[in-house]
This record gives C-alpha cells, sequence and structure tokens, in this order.
C-alpha cells in the first residue's frame, strides 16, 4: 500500500453540517478531539476514585502530572498563579493526550494543525493580555520597555518588544504543529520504506521501532514545553518581567 | 491544652518549611532527569522557531501597514528588520532561559550528592 504520507493529516467531514455560511462540520478533528476529553477525564477520574494512602499505577501516573503541572505553575507563575492552575492543567492533559493519542495507528493527530494549535495560543495570548491590563492598567505598558534604558532608545525598542511579543503565539502554536507534522510524516515515509524493500524492509523496521519511542517521548515534551510556555507568559503578565 | 497556640503555630510554620524544603530538592531532581531526557535536536528547532516567529510577524505587521496606510514597500522594509531584532532578542531570551534552567538543575544536582 503505498500512501501519501500527507494523507493522515486530511479532514474528513463526518456530520457535515453549516450555520449561516459557516462550514461547522463534525470532523474527524472534532472526533478525535472528543474523545481526548472523554479519556483524559475519564483516566483522571477513575484512576483517582479509589483515593488511597498507597496509590495504584493510575492514581500514582495521575498525581505525577498533577504535581508536574503544580511545581510548573509554582516555579513559573510564581506568587499568584494558583488561581491559573486548573487552566494550565486542562490545557496540559488536553495536548499531551491528543498527543498520545495521536499515535494510536489509525488516529488523527489534531495537534499536527496550525488551526488547531494557533487557536489554542491565540486564546493564551489574548487571555495574557487581558489580565495584565486588568492587573496592571497603563503599567503593562512598560513590559515593552526594558527598565533603566536610555529614553530615547524607545523609539528603536518599542517596535522591537512589541513585534517579540507578538511572534509569541506564532512561536507557540509554530513549536507544536511543526513537531508533531514532521514525526508523524518521518513514521509514514519509513513505513513506505519498510513495505518497498521487502526483505531487507527489516532494517527500516527497525528503525521505525525506535522512532516510535521517539514520538512518544515528542508527544510529551511537546505537551510540556506548551503548558510551561504559557506559564511563563502569564509570569511577564502577572509580575511584568 | 499540650501548649500554647503560639509555640504551636511557630512549629508548624517550622514543620511547613521542612516540607517544602524536601518538595523543592525532589522535584530539581526529577527535573533534571526530563531536562536530561530533552533532545539538543529539540532546543535547535525551539530556538530556530523563535527566529523565525520573529520575522514572520515583522514581515506580517510591514505588509499589513504598507497596505492599510499605502506606504509600499518603505514599512516593510522598516519592519523586516524590527522584525529580525525581535527574532533575535527571543533567541536570546530563550537562551538565557535554558541557561538558567541548566545551572538551577546542576546547582541541584550538586547539593543532592553531597
Amino acid at each position: 500500500m503505498a500512501s501519501n504520507p500527507m494523507d493522515q493529516f486530511t479532514i474528513v467531514p463526518i456530520v457535515p453540517l453549516e450555520v449561516a455560511g459557516f462550514d461547522i462540520s463534525f470532523t474527524n478533528s472534532a472526533l478525535w478531539m472528543t474523545i481526548t476529553v472523554v479519556v483524559s477525564s475519564l483516566f483522571l477520574l477513575l484512576s483517582i476514585r479509589s483515593r488511597g494512602t498507597i496509590p495504584t499505577r493510575g492514581q500514582m501516573v495521575a498525581e505525577m502530572m498533577y504535581n508536574t503541572v503544580a511545581n510548573m505553575v509554582r516555579d513559573n507563575v510564581g506568587s499568584g498563579g494558583q488561581p491559573y492552575f486548573p487552566f494550565i492543567f486542562t490545557l496540559f492533559m488536553f495536548v499531551l493526550f491528543g498527543n498520545l493519542l495521536g499515535m494510536v495507528p489509525g488516529s488523527f493527530t489534531f495537534t499536527s494543525h496550525i488551526a488547531v494549535t494557533f487557536a489554542m495560543a491565540a486564546i493564551i495570548f489574548i487571555a495574557v493580555t487581558v489580565i495584565g491590563i486588568a492587573k496592571h492598567g497603563t503599567r503593562f505598558a512598560t513590559l515593552f520597555f526594558p527598565h533603566g534604558a536610555p529614553l530615547w532608545t524607545a523609539v528603536i525598542l518599542i517596535p522591537i518588544e512589541l513585534v517579540s511579543y507578538l511572534s509569541r503565539p506564532v512561536s507557540l502554536s509554530v513549536r507544536i504543529f511543526a513537531n508533531l507534522t514532521v514525526g508523524h510524516v518521518i513514521l509514514k515515509v519509513i513505513a513506505g520504506f519498510v513495505v518497498a524493500l521487502g526483505v531487507f524492509g527489516i532494517v527500516p523496521l527497525a528503525g521505525l521501532v525506535a522512532i516510535t519511542a521517539f514520538e512518544f517521548m515528542i508527544a510529551v515534551i511537546q505537551a510540556y514545553v506548551f503548558a510551561i510556555l504559557s506559564c511563563i507568559y502569564l509570569h511577564d503578565a502577572l509580575h511584568l518581567h | 491544652m499540650p501548649s500554647d497556640p503560639e509555640s504551636d503555630l511557630a512549629d508548624l510554620e517550622k514543620r511547613l518549611k521542612a516540607a517544602r524544603g524536601t518538595g523543592e530538592a525532589g522535584r530539581s531532581g526529577s527535573g533534571s532527569g526530563r531536562e536530561g531526557a530533552a533532545s539538543g535536536a529539540g532546543i535547535g528547532l525551539r530556538i530556530a522557531v523563535d527566529l523565525v516567529a520573529g520575522v514572520a510577524v515583522g514581515v506580517g505587521l510591514g505588509l499589513w501597514l504598507d497596505s492599510a496606510l499605502d506606504t509600499k514597500p518603505w514599512l516593510l522594509l522598516v519592519f523586516t528588520i524590527v522584525g529580525f531584532c525581535a527574532g533575535l532578542l527571543n533567541v536570546v531570551r530563550t537562551a538565557n532561559q535554558l541557561e538558567a534552567k541548566r545551572k538551577e538543575d546542576e546547582a541541584a544536582a550538586r547539593t543532592n550528592a553531597e
């Protein structure tokens, strides 16, 4: 089966739906997002149901995830970060399970679509900006001018800082989208070699095992990086550097 | 009443501090392991994306302002340079963050080893 390595990213409408000229069909992407929400919620609910002093394996994993995000929020957001813990945790779990479920053969990886990752990054960016302005008012503008720099440098520094600030959602979304897309394309291309090479296909097959393990690592690291950068942006908005 | 509430509170404070201290050490320890797993390629890609994002936003902003203010091609030129500077600023910030993290992990590993 010589399939196109890009075929796995095709959006297929499952329930076609159009409201006021907008195509809001229920697609395979939406289906896998729903599955991700259901699976991650069920996992957390069921694993901590026993609430044992001696945790089961599932409970240990759930507590590990909770601790990872709790430490992340405490280390990177600093004081006043606790109210945002639920949001960061939800974000982390959604991206993590989306990435991991994307590794299931035949599934769809919604995090490999820039539309999805950019939407998440844009929400974070807008929310962080609104939080910053609500908390500091006009003092929020000092974020764009380093403390102690000579005043005349403002002409150069403010546009640079502004563009740097605006590039945050772009780099945040492109990073996860590029990592996930590249990983899945490589998997498909190497898998194509296995079939094409016949008996010698054993060589790329062995490589494929290693790459699969590597992709699982990427899936976890990218979810972690996405959440930690959201924390850093939140820190900037709350404390202005 | 075993003791007065004042010293009870002080005792609680002490125990809280001790508990927090151990939590901190354990956390840094696990953190260094996770960082070690993050490959150099990951860091490289992260920095590359930071640089490109700055240029991309600069070019986009320049094109948009040019078409809005009808000043072709001057703002595109200016904002491409500004975007490149912003990209470099992003890179320096990311590198500083990673370096600070690495130093922190190293210090934690040293205190753990002692």
